[in-house]
């Protein structure tokens, strides 16, 4: 390795087109524009696999997978409520189930005008989290929160334009609690509320007023903003009856077994229906490979923000680490400059040793600040993800549910052809009647399969497009965070250049 | 790209430069090239190749040399130290396996950078010894000098035959009595008690802040091993931050803490001075004492005159040198400094406009986009 005493820092002040790559936010050119989903959907029939020992399938298909398995009936079991609203979805979900089969066309498309339509309210619809207090004391005090909607008159969604309700943080979890248990199932991707947090909580609990847990408050209600705001943006969401009702009303019904509520509670409901969808003996055989690419466009982005998030937690360490050498060097500096014996160079050591001292503390400072920001919306995206994996797993469940019912069909229909030979006019009558019903199950199972699927479509290139925004504006916010400290490391230096150049 | 001192090479009568070297293994092999019109030379320009421990030869032969007692001899230049670079190089080894190609080829290419940044940094300090040398009116006359600089042969035969006859006693005996001679002496001289209180005190100061320097250049160093590469579109923008503030990094290191370090060594030899005049007037009081027992004995008289005059002397003459050479110290100090803290508030100021364009250029491109 020969070398010369040359100097190698070429100016580099070239900038290169960013590409596009697989990444935390694309160009949307993921996902098939809607006209081209009624056609695409039409052939995601899966295939049905059947063996010899259909009886055992169909017994533990049924098993792992029914109706009334225990991950629903967490969702269902969000405590009493006077205000039970019935666990149907709203209407525009209904109507293409009404639908018949060859009106698909047609209920599409209007789907879509209503979709432009709720999009364009939903977003005109904006929710504020302000001035946290502490109610009671001791054990049992709580902080309540001032919930400010404000909403064009003419999405006639409220009675005011403009209103205020305090809520405390239970309240938010029993929300999402009623939100999943609607919504979730029909594939729509349901913002998750904020973590329960014990040990940040109590300290605000005992009344201690130290900076750390004012940090948490000031932590929590940005987060609860951030979560009502991706709510309410939501065009489906918005037009939910608990939705209005927590944003509107004086008085809400305390929400109690909000445990199973919270973000980590979901996360585990989540998880138990993955292993129940492995456990599976009729594998889903994925037609459509929309579904099977973005399942691994989400898994990529999980595994890719979860590296962030640690790189970030390591990089703040860091800076500590070379503030606190930075700040030892200005020390020592100071005092050479002390015990140098000419004046200007004295003068100029002293000067330096400030410098370095400002310019460490302001990189910290910064530093910080926006680690904490990109801490926290990566959180909420890891949790986001929790709940896009959980619609994925829903419309499994879904498929599966329609195996199940046409595997019984089956076994009717051979049951009858038995029964045919035999003399019980009664059972073949009985059994024909079963078949009816089961023909009629059927096919509702077909379109509860087609119609998640195509909620999940319309959900995901949504949840992209917001991602993508979120991502866009952190990321700027944090550029021009830096730039500003670097323009500020151009002043403190600007400054030292003529003490330095004083000395002689 | 001379840090640590002045421009050295404007004496056209004799010009030396170090124009590249070869690294084999852990041996530096650099070829010392000189230009000059002194006839005391064979030839007006040679090169030849030389090891660092040939440097190290040069300077002890000086050191141990009487007639430079009155001098500040230029520090010997640190031995190349690789072992950075090295630990890493041994690192990427075993995490290939476990590394993307991408990432592997971005570690390799920092750790190329690394390599190359310590070789320039040893070459330079082996170049500046020779300016130092090539550039003080006594010492540039040296024989020893001279042969180093033509001598077309291996020195290391020279070497060990050196180390054979003088073993390093007297540098030895240097560091050990150092700073108790020095304090402990009766200074008469204004100019060297000021010297004396000021060096040491400046010498404590100045070792604590290059260590001080030389930490918070390694932190600032790792650092540039934790980007943000996982954000993938942006990946590109950190890339090009990361490599600026690699760059400043090593400017700070180039220009703080290698003159810190420089200076340091620098103001040890200003001391090793000191001493040797401390030592020259201990001779001469010892002398004086031995002069005063001759005469009371009625005993050997000449001879302790004579010894007392030689002693009277050689401190005189320490006295004189060594005031000529502190002073232009002191001079050449500041110089270096000021030279030194110019550039590297310019290159900070630099390369912070650099990032602001960089910044800016991505800000506006998202939000075009």
């Amino acid at each position: 390795m020969a070398a010369t005493a040359r100097d190698p820092m070429a100016n580099h002040s070239d900038f290169q087109e960013v590409e596009n790559a697989e990444d935390l936010f694309p160009e949307l050119t993921g996902g098939p524009r809607e006209e081209a989903d009624s056609s695409g959907e039409r052939s995601n029939g899966p295939k049905l696999d059947f063996d010899d020992d259909a009886d055992d399938l169909f017994a533990e298909a049924t098993e792992e997978v029914s109706l009334d398995s225990p991950e629903r009936d967490v969702l269902l079991s969000d405590g009493p409520s006077p205000a039970i609203t019935p666990v149907t979805p709203p209407t525009s979900v209904l109507t293409p189930r009404l639908a018949h089969a060859h009106d698909d066309m047609f209920t599409h498309s209007s789907f879509d005008e209503l979709e432009e339509e709720e999009s364009s309210e939903a977003s005109a619809v904006a929710v504020s989290v302000s001035d946290p207090e502490k109610v009671g004391e001791g054990m049992n005090a709580y902080m309540a929160y001032k919930v400010t909607t404000k909403a064009p008159p003419s999405s006639a969604l409220f009675r005011l334009p403009e209103f205020s309700v305090r809520r405390r943080f239970s309240d938010f979890l029993g929300l999402h609690g009623k939100l999943a248990s609607k919504y979730m199932h029909a594939g729509y991707i349901v913002p998750p509320a904020p973590e329960k947090s014990i040990v940040g909580m109590t300290k605000v609990k005992v009344g201690k007023e130290d900076p750390s847990s004012n940090e948490f408050v000031e932590k929590r209600r940005l987060a609860l903003e951030r979560y009502l705001m991706r709510t309410v943006q939501h065009p489906v969401l918005l037009k939910d009856p608990d939705l209005v009702q927590f944003l509107e009303s004086s008085e809400l019904p305390r929400a109690i077994n909000t445990q199973a509520l919270s973000g980590a509670g979901l996360l585990r409901m989540v998880n138990k229906a993955a292993d129940a969808v492995n456990k599976m003996t009729i594998k889903m055989n994925e037609s459509d490979a929309w579904f099977e690419e973005k399942q691994q466009h989400f898994e990529n982005l999980d595994a890719q923000l979860r590296k962030v998030h640690a790189s970030v937690e390591s990089l703040v360490c860091h800076r500590k680490e070379l503030s606190q050498n930075t700040a030892q060097f200005a020390k020592s500096a100071a005092m050479l400059g002390n015990s140098e014996d000419h004046t200007a160079l004295s003068r100029a050591l002293s000067q330096l040793a400030e410098v370095e001292e400002k310019m460490e503390q302001q990189y910290q400072q910064q530093a910080n600040a926006d680690f904490f920001l990109l801490a926290e919306l990566l959180g909420d995206y890891v949790r986001l993800l929790a709940a896009v994996k959980g619609v994925f797993e829903q419309r499994v469940k879904a498929w599966q549910k329609w195996q199940d019912t046409q595997l019984l069909l089956q076994r009717k229909r051979e049951a009858e052809v038995k029964l045919h030979f035999s003399n019980k006019p009664d059972k073949l009558q009985q059994a024909k009647d079963d078949i009816k019903e089961l023909e009629g199950k059927v096919q509702q199972g077909e379109r509860d399969f087609e119609h998640i699927s195509r909620v999940i479509r319309r959900e995901v290139s949504r949840f992209e497009k917001e991602r993508v925004k979120d991502f866009k504006i952190l990321v700027t916010n944090y550029l021009e965070a830096l730039a500003l400290t670097q323009q500020q490391l151009i002043k403190y230096w600007e400054a030292f250049l003529p003490e330095a150049k004083a000395i002689s | 790209m001379r840090s640590v001192s002045v421009d050295l090479n404007h004496d056209a009568s004799l010009l030396i430069d170090i124009p590249d070297a070869l690294c084999e293994r852990d041996k530096v092999k650099f070829t010392v090239h000189t230009k000059t019109t002194l006839t005391a030379f064979q030839k007006p320009e040679i090169s030849v190749p030389r090891q660092h421990e040939d440097f190290i030869w040069l300077h002890d032969t000086l050191v141990e040399t009487e007639d430079y007692a009155g001098l500040i001899i230029p520090p010997a230049p640190p031995k190349p130290d690789f072992e950075s670079p090295r630990e890493k190089m041994h690192k990427l080894g075993e995490g290939e396996a476990t590394m993307t190609k991408e990432e592997y080829t971005k570690m390799k290419q920092e750790l190329e950078a690394e390599y190359l940044a310590v070789f320039k940094k040893t070459v330079q300090v082996h170049e500046v010894f020779l300016q130092r040398l090539s550039s003080h009116p006594i010492l540039s006359k040296d024989r020893n000098f001279q042969i180093f600089l033509e001598y077309d042969q291996d020195l290391s035969v020279r070497r060990k035959n050196a180390k054979e006859m003088f073993g390093g006693f007297f540098k030895n005996m240097v560091k050990s009595a150092d700073e108790v001679l020095i304090s402990g002496i009766k200074e008469v001289d204004d100019f060297f008690e000021q010297e004396k209180t000021f060096l040491l005190d400046y010498y404590s100061k100045i070792k604590d802040s290059t260590a001080k320097a030389e930490k918070m250049t390694r932190t600032h160093k790792m650092f540039i091993l934790f980007p943000f590469r996982h954000m993938e579109k942006l990946s590109d923008l950190f890339e090009k931050l990361r490599k600026v503030e690699g760059r400043v990094a090593s400017d700070q290191e180039l220009k703080l803490t290698e003159l810190l370090r420089y200076y340091m060594r620098d103001i040890q030899a200003a001391k090793d001075l000191l001493y040797r005049r401390a030592r020259a007037l201990v001779d001469y009081e010892n002398s004086n004492k031995a002069l005063d027992k001759a005469r009371l004995k009625s005993k050997d008289i000449p001879q302790a005159e004579e010894h007392q005059q030689q002693c009277l002397q050689k401190f005189d003459k320490l006295s004189e040198s060594g005031k000529k050479e502190l002073t232009s110290f002191k001079g050449r100090r500041v110089v270096a400094f000021r030279k030194n803290l110019v550039e590297m508030a310019e290159l900070e100021i630099k390369h912070a406009k650099n990032n602001v364009a960089l910044l800016q250029g991505c800000i506006e491109l998202l939000k075009n986009n």
